[in-house]
């Protein structure tokens, strides 16, 4: 059940609310709209320049706010392959888990530098930072979590049930 | 030795373990439970789960546990809203939701007043101020939409058990000083993470003597903290709240639940109501909160009073009270979105309405408004607004260069007079 990600991180402070990465005005409009926009009001160059497998790395209460799936879609949409981060609001963390992007909780995340290239393992919770040479271990998911997270979300977990 | 471990329960626990058919649960447990009630809106709602729950064999397992409200996009401001309402009132036929509404207010006004959320219910919705109906004595919470197929399909949920902070206000709040106050306060105090995963218990004097109306706005911003549920423990103004919207034998049939006097607590804090003064919470995030003394005299454009914090028949009752025979200051829009139709009915026939438009207020439709970004008051680039809603993350009510301050719907309509931010107890 080993599965692995590497890209480049993309470094984020604390309090990102979900609303910066489906911003209200465009979340009606579909996501190839609303992902064009995610998180510009912060980093201007992101929905443009972010590449499919790229990381995010972020602070403290990662996705405050609503409840709004369209973050984690907005993030899929733009390729993002996993997020890392201090802690995460509540409802961001189970909507990733629910649309299979794998999250990880880890406190020494802010060393990790932007633009460093992580090596990630979900299964363990471990995140390898090859530019600087660090590891770091963040918390473990319970494994009904992860099977949700490896079936790519709980669509397609309940759909190998019923 | 069972006898050994048993410990008192906090109402979270108490809730939780009794939908899940466990007959203990504690703080940390992972349980699967089944919620009472489960309430979609219209943004993240039918339209994000509809293609899924195809997929999934296109049954409901408990259609009569479900609740459909229209309110974010009602009345709508563009073509996509409208279809919006279209699709959502098109599901709920096909999957014959009999609890189903639009253009009657905004959603969890509507669920407490239609008696929807009940004392030891397990409420989720798909929106994240699902807690507001913590206020009765319910678990309610927020979920994502595709934890709401979850529920269509299976009936069921996982809920990590939640621990419990106890907030307890002592004495009795000033005139003038509001609901609002209160967990701006405990939001400074907090932090906009201070209550990640927590459940929040109220309690103390200052939250007994409160109408069921403010204390929703307590439940209501616990989330603003992170938290899963803010709860108040069901007393006699809970129930008679109730008797005024289910029948006799319906409020017969509700076992409330209450925590144990001995129940562990994660952390408990301590306020005294009296010494209370007006809060604000300063542009960009709803945590950042501080006394209103500390930004007196900052210029507003816009005054707006609404949203499922800030829109109910006392609040409104309290703008009256500070505008009657005053006028809104030259070049300040001062807009008035009542919660529900019910609210707004009521404001109607008590004369409320009348003297908020003798002011020169404006008063919109029932409905989420420009709380959200959404219309009737969104806005421009720049713009300074003093609000009563419950979020004022960058750009949310309008252009990213707007700024909101948060406060009490006193604090708003003294700004509006004012023309500046104010101290309400002036006009009280
Ligand atoms: S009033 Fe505002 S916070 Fe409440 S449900 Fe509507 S948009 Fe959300």
């Amino acid at each position: 059940m080993e599965f692995h990600l590497s890209g480049r991180a993309w470094k984020f402070g604390d309090d990102i609310d979900s609303g910066q990465m489906a911003i209200g005005q465009y979340t009606r409009q579909g996501v190839e709209v609303y992902s064009a926009h995610c998180l510009e009001n912060l980093r201007p160059e992101f929905p443009r320049e972010v590449a499919p497998g790229d990381i995010i790395v972020a602070g403290r209460n990662f996705g405050s706010g609503s409840s709004r799936e369209t973050a984690v879609l907005a993030l899929r949409h733009l390729g993002v392959g996993a997020v890392v981060a201090v802690f995460f609001s509540r409802l961001f963390f189970r909507n990733a888990i629910n649309l299979g992007l794998p999250v990880i909780e880890c406190a020494e995340a802010i060393h990790i530098d932007d633009g460093d290239q992580l090596e990630l393992h979900p299964v363990e919770g471990r995140i390898v930072d090859r530019t600087s040479n660090a590891a770091y271990q963040g918390l473990v998911l319970p494994s009904h979590l992860l099977e949700i997270i490896e079936a790519g979300g709980l669509v397609p977990f309940l759909e190998q049930r019923i | 030795m069972a006898w050994a471990m048993t410990t008192g329960k906090t109402l979270a626990e108490k809730v939780l373990a009794r939908h899940s058919g466990n007959g203990e649960v504690i703080a940390g447990d992972i349980v699967w439970a089944e919620p009472s009630v489960a309430m979609m809106d219209d943004p993240l709602g039918p339209k994000m789960v509809q293609s899924e729950l195809r997929r999934l064999g296109n049954r409901i397992k408990h259609p009569e546990r479900v609740v459909v409200i229209s309110d974010h996009c009602a009345p709508p401001s563009t073509i996509l809203q409208a279809d919006l309402l279209t699709l959502t009132r098109n599901w709920a036929k096909e999957y014959r939701i009999q609890r189903f509404h639009e253009y009657e207010g905004i959603c969890h006004q509507v669920m407490v007043e239609k008696g929807y959320v009940r004392p030891g219910d397990l409420v989720v919705g798909t929106d994240s101020h699902t807690v507001t109906g913590g206020a009765l004595g319910s678990f309610s919470t927020g979920i994502g939409s595709t934890e709401m197929l979850g529920v269509l399909v299976t009936g069921q949920m996982w809920f990590r058990v939640p621990e419990t902070v106890k907030v307890v206000w002592d004495g009795a709040l000033q005139d003038g000083v509001m609901a609002k106050d209160m967990i701006l306060q405990v939001l400074g105090d907090f932090g906009s993470a201070g209550l990640t995963y927590r459940a929040v218990e109220f309690g103390g004097q200052a939250v007994r003597e409160m109408p069921v109306d403010q204390r929703l706005c307590l439940s209501n911003m616990t989330v603003e903290g992170g938290a899963k549920a803010g709860l108040i423990a069901p007393d006699e103004k809970t129930f008679e709240y109730l008797s005024q919207r289910i029948s006799p034998e319906e409020l017969e049939s509700i076992e409330p639940l209450n925590a144990d006097p001995d129940a562990v607590y994660s952390q408990r804090k301590q306020y005294s109501a009296a010494a209370l003064a007006p809060m604000v919470a300063l542009p960009g995030n709803p945590a950042d909160a501080c006394a209103a003394t500390e930004v007196l005299g900052e210029r507003i454009d816009q005054a707006y009073i609404g949203s499922c914090a800030g829109g109910r028949l006392s609040d409104l009752a309290i703008v009256a009270r500070v505008v009657k025979g005053r006028r809104v200051a030259p070049g300040v829009r001062l807009i008035v979105c009542p919660a529900s139709r019910t609210v707004y009915q009521q404001a109607l026939s008590s004369g409320i309405l009348e003297t908020l438009y003798e002011s020169g207020a404006i008063i919109t439709a029932a409905g989420c408004g420009a709380c959200g970004g959404g219309h009737s008051g969104v806005l421009g680039a720049g713009e300074v607004c003093i609000s009563a809603t419950n979020r004022n993350f960058k750009g949310r009510m309008g252009d990213p260069s707007s700024q909101v301050f948060l406060a009490s719907p006193a604090s708003v309509a003294a700004a509006a007079v004012e023309g500046k931010i104010s101290d309400p107890r002036a006009y009280i």
